[in-house]
């Protein structure tokens, strides 16, 4: 049974950025992608456990702020150095202007 | 935060390593001035038409001088035409190198990893192991035991600095490990920040690179004449004086150990001609603070954030008059180093990190 989070409102997040949500312990990061679309992985990245908040999100690709380390934020694949290890991502929908997410199915 | 005084050792294998790990020196948090997300992200953003502007006139001119070069071989009018051909390779092929690791000096991916791949083979880096060793420098910044990429140790490696002007010393260095990696090994520092995964990457750019400086030495015996070597190779010895000058700049005389890019690096307001070459690396404390900046934006972060940082340098031999006293100074006494004012406007050094940071006392 999945069991869905408000993170945030669609309206926090602007097109094309990202920001931080914590919940229990844990660091997310939620994307706003430029065709409107919403997105949700770990909200540190797998190499030095930055916040992917304060990168930069570029079409689909959110660059880490430390070491310009880049992931694809739909799927969490590592895309480059010095990142080897993908992220995780979690199910997102949109419920009242507010964006969900699913956490007990992470990929 | 500050690590007991004493003789520092630079081996990433030493026990300086272990002590920093132990201060929590390592992968930790540093202070960063405050921007709002807005400005930032429009700082951050990338383009192509600056770094394709900049690339055509670094090869196009590199293509000139190179032809005025060889055409006017071996004549005294050819040396002006080497020593700027020298310095586009030894010297701005350096600032290539660093700004594309980064991948911001392009939007496009590709014209990032290109522009790479040329730069790294002129400046005899090799493109998979320094990427990982400009990371760490990153992640541990004059961190000693930790940080592959100081170049003014503590007492200053003056000799080597020096002989560096030429490019002697790593052009050296950086065929040994050529010659090392191409036969299939790491030395052992290097392991220690490239991962297993990349070592495979690593050993084929060091063959396809041997493969072109033997065919290029080839050339030259069969020619009886230096010239193919003045065209690829050589340069990075006569040509490196400029990315050495300004490179030692970066970080020289400043604190070591330290979690503030204030203390531990440098901006120097620099003539245009040098920041051409250097691709805007004199504004140093605002790209290690934010990495993610293209070079073409750093003067307007410089403006944005100046209140919270010390006061840039005026030029570069004022920068010059201020490190050679300092580093004359750790000759004798290692634990000496410049601590870098703030303005009024600025946060304070954090007291918690940077209390004990006091030259005077770290030289007793």
């Amino acid at each position: 049974m999945p069991s869905w989070i408000d993170a945030c409102a669609t309206d926090d997040i602007e097109e094309e950025d990202v920001i931080r949500f914590d919940h229990d312990g844990a660091v997310f990061a939620i994307y706003r992608s430029p065709d409107d679309r919403f997105y949700c992985t770990d909200g540190l990245c797998t190499h030095e456990k930055v916040s992917l908040a304060d990168g930069l999100v570029m079409d689909e690709i959110i660059e880490c702020p430390k070491h310009n380390a880049r992931f694809d934020y739909r799927t969490g694949e590592a895309k480059a150095a010095p990142v080897c290890v993908n992220l995780r991502t979690y199910a997102t929908k949109i419920e009242n202007g507010r964006v969900l997410i699913e956490l007990m199915g992470a990929q | 935060m500050v690590m007991s005084a004493g003789k520092r050792d630079y081996d990433l294998l030493g026990p300086s390593a272990q002590h920093a790990v132990d201060a929590g020196l390592t992968a930790a948090e540093w202070y960063h001035s405050e921007i709002s997300r807005k400005e930032m992200k429009a700082l951050m953003r990338r383009s192509d038409q600056p770094a394709i502007r900049d690339t055509v006139i670094w090869l196009g001119c590199m293509l000139l001088f190179a032809a005025f070069g060889i055409l006017l071989w071996p004549g005294l009018w050819s040396v002006p035409f080497w020593l700027a051909y020298g310095v586009l390779y030894g010297s701005a092929a350096d600032s290539r190198w660093h700004e594309c690791s980064h991948g911001t000096a392009f939007r496009t991916r590709w014209m990032n990893d290109w522009v790479y791949q040329i730069a790294s083979f002129m400046m005899m880096r090799n493109p998979v192991s320094w990427r990982w060793s400009h990371t760490r420098h990153h992640t541990d910044t004059l961190i000693v035991g930790r940080d592959p990429e100081i170049v003014a140790m503590r007492p200053p490696a003056m000799r080597r600095i020096i002989l560096n002007l030429f490019g002697v010393v790593d052009a050296w260095q950086a065929m040994g490990n050529m010659l090392r990696n191409a036969s299939g090994r790491l030395n052992p520092q290097e392991a220690t920040y490239v991962p297993q995964s990349e070592h495979a990457r690593l050993i084929f750019v060091a063959r396809i690179w041997t493969i072109i400086y033997a065919a290029t030495l080839a050339l030259a015996l069969w020619l009886g004449s230096i010239l193919p070597l003045m065209v690829i190779g050589l340069p990075r010895l006569y040509g490196a004086w400029h990315h050495v000058m300004t490179g030692v700049l970066q970080h020289a005389g400043l604190a070591d150990n330290v979690l503030d890019h204030r203390l531990n690096s440098r901006t120097v307001h620099m003539n245009p001609v040098s920041r051409f070459i250097y691709w805007n690396m004199n504004y140093h404390i605002e790209h290690h603070m934010f990495p993610m900046v293209p070079y073409h934006q750093l003067p307007a972060l410089h403006a944005a954030i100046k209140h919270d940082l010390p006061p840039a340098s005026t030029g570069i031999w004022q920068a010059y008059s201020e490190v050679l006293p300092v580093l004359r100074r750790q000759l004798r006494h290692e634990n000496w180093f410049l601590k870098q004012s703030l303005p009024e406007t600025a946060r304070p050094y954090r007291p918690e990190f940077h209390g004990q940071v006091e030259p005077a006392m770290a030289a007793q």
